[in-house]
């Protein structure tokens, strides 16, 4: 029998199908004890439509796979940062034509509740080193800041022209 | 793009019914509580009334704003913004989701009926149950309303935010800890369009200072909570007053909103614009209250 942590990782993500929730970063933890499989999922942003759908679909797969009790549960804390999608992840999505922020480049919280407390405010629109996934120039361009799913924005490279999506550093 | 599919199914809507037998709707039995599995029980030292009440305040600003963003789908200028305002509204809407689970779940008795979520807190109840500000709810009469709203709502609601990270209970931590990055993107981003709009041509910086003044008498009542955190006001006051200078309008010195005996969006007495708000969202719900979705 495949394990519960392998049939859970191989779920696509409904938005980026080219990509797992375990890619993602989204499944953070599969246990099991007896007959009950507990899998613990944390969104992406706090409106992230698509985790009525990686439920549904992590509670099939696990019970297709022939686990009879199945829970999904969320995990709110430590919140999702785009640091945690994996390098496998990654390089799926580059060959998507979809950009990813470098690991490490989400601006982390300060040790102190004082150090962390206040967020800057940026007026200039970011300058994020994005590279374009198409012909690998790093003369990128943001278009806008928002794209068709919550954790994308839109750029455009300045050599092959193309458009293209990029993961927001989160 | 094909989504891989090997579990059998035809298409995405007969597996979201596929594990239990309800098919009315076509995205199945619907919402899965957005706290599922999270521990939710109130923390000793914690006042469980005071916890479902904050919660409440804070989800139906997100709530009602919301709704308020949404209305603008369709009606932007350009579709950039539209996946812009869309998806803010949606942030929005997430939090308000967690936030109203989480006042339901803290405290079952008092203020809710037994076995209520956010669905009920949504769509049942009255104008005067709501604890909004009335900055939520107004409707935006155009794009510099939008920017200006949105730059003092996000501004404030992030600095309630970052505080509330460290407040004791847990979950209500964790959900203020989703947020604060995604407050400070719309933030951002508002800020942006303000000194775009108050900087740009004679009419754009008209305008923007238009909307400004008539946003303001709304501000005063932002800071009158009892959240457990540290006055946010010269905080946000700061931050709105560097947009400002950069944008080139003035902060507006109109007198506060009164209060109607004493009472305002927090106490249930809100404005006319409330009641178009929640004529809207809760028709459907009203209409076909056993309605699972």
């Amino acid at each position: 029998m495949v394990s519960a942590w392998e049939v859970a990782a191989a779920t696509p993500d409904p938005e980026l199908p080219m990509v797992t929730v375990a890619d993602l970063g989204i499944l953070r933890d599969v246990s099991v004890e007896g007959d009950h499989v507990t899998a613990t999922i944390t969104p992406t942003y706090s409106g992230c439509p698509a985790m009525r759908e990686i439920t549904a679909e992590l509670r099939h797969r696990l019970l297709t796979a022939g686990y009879p009790l199945v829970e999904i549960r969320t995990r709110l804390a430590p919140a999702w940062t785009s640091d945690w999608i994996t390098a496998e992840g990654r390089r799926k999505l580059s060959e998507a034509g979809i950009a990813t922020p470098q690991a490490g480049a989400t601006p982390q919280a300060g040790a102190t509740p004082q150090e962390r407390r206040t967020t800057t405010l940026t007026l200039l629109p970011a300058r994020p080193a994005v590279v374009c996934p198409l012909c690998g120039s790093s003369r990128t361009a943001c278009t806008a800041e928002f794209s068709g799913t919550a954790c994308k924005a839109l750029y455009r490279c300045e050599d092959c022209l193309e458009p293209f999506e990029y993961v927001k550093e989160h | 793009m094909t989504v891989p599919d090997n579990t059998g199914h035809d298409n995405p809507y007969d597996l979201l019914s596929a594990d239990d037998d309800d098919h009315r709707w076509a995205f199945g039995t619907g919402f899965t509580d957005p706290l599922a599995g999270v521990d939710t029980t109130v923390p000793d030292g914690v006042d469980a009334a005071a916890l479902a009440r904050h919660c409440l305040m804070l989800g139906d600003d997100a709530l009602i704003y919301s709704h308020r963003l949404q209305q603008w789908i369709t009606r932007l200028p350009e579709l950039e913004e539209e996946t812009a305002v869309a998806n803010i509204a949606l942030d929005l809407l997430g939090q308000a989701r967690m936030l109203l689970a989480r006042a339901a779940a803290a405290d079952p008795s008092a203020d809710f009926p037994a076995g209520t979520g956010e669905d009920r807190l949504a769509f049942f109840r009255a104008e005067a149950e709501f604890r909004n500000v009335r900055l939520a709810e107004r409707a935006d009469e155009d794009f510099a309303e939008l920017a200006g709203r949105l730059l003092i709502f996000s501004a404030w609601r992030l600095a309630l935010f970052e505080r509330l990270r460290d407040t004791a209970d847990p979950v209500l931590a964790a959900i203020a800890a989703k947020g604060v990055p995604e407050l400070a993107y719309h933030r951002d981003y508002a800020a942006r369009w303000v000194i775009r709009l108050g900087d740009g041509t004679e009419l754009s910086h008209q305008r923007m200072q238009r909307a400004l003044d008539v946003l303001w008498p709304l501000v005063d009542e932002l800071f009158d909570d009892d959240l457990p955190v540290s006055d946010v006001r010269g905080e946000v006051e700061a931050v709105l007053d560097g947009v400002f200078e950069h944008a080139g309008v003035g902060r507006p010195s109109s007198a506060p909103l009164g209060a109607v005996s004493g009472l305002r969006g927090r106490d249930g007495v809100h404005t006319e614009a409330m009641g178009y708000v929640l004529a809207e969202l809760q028709s459907v719900a009203r209409a076909y209250p056993d309605a699972t979705w």
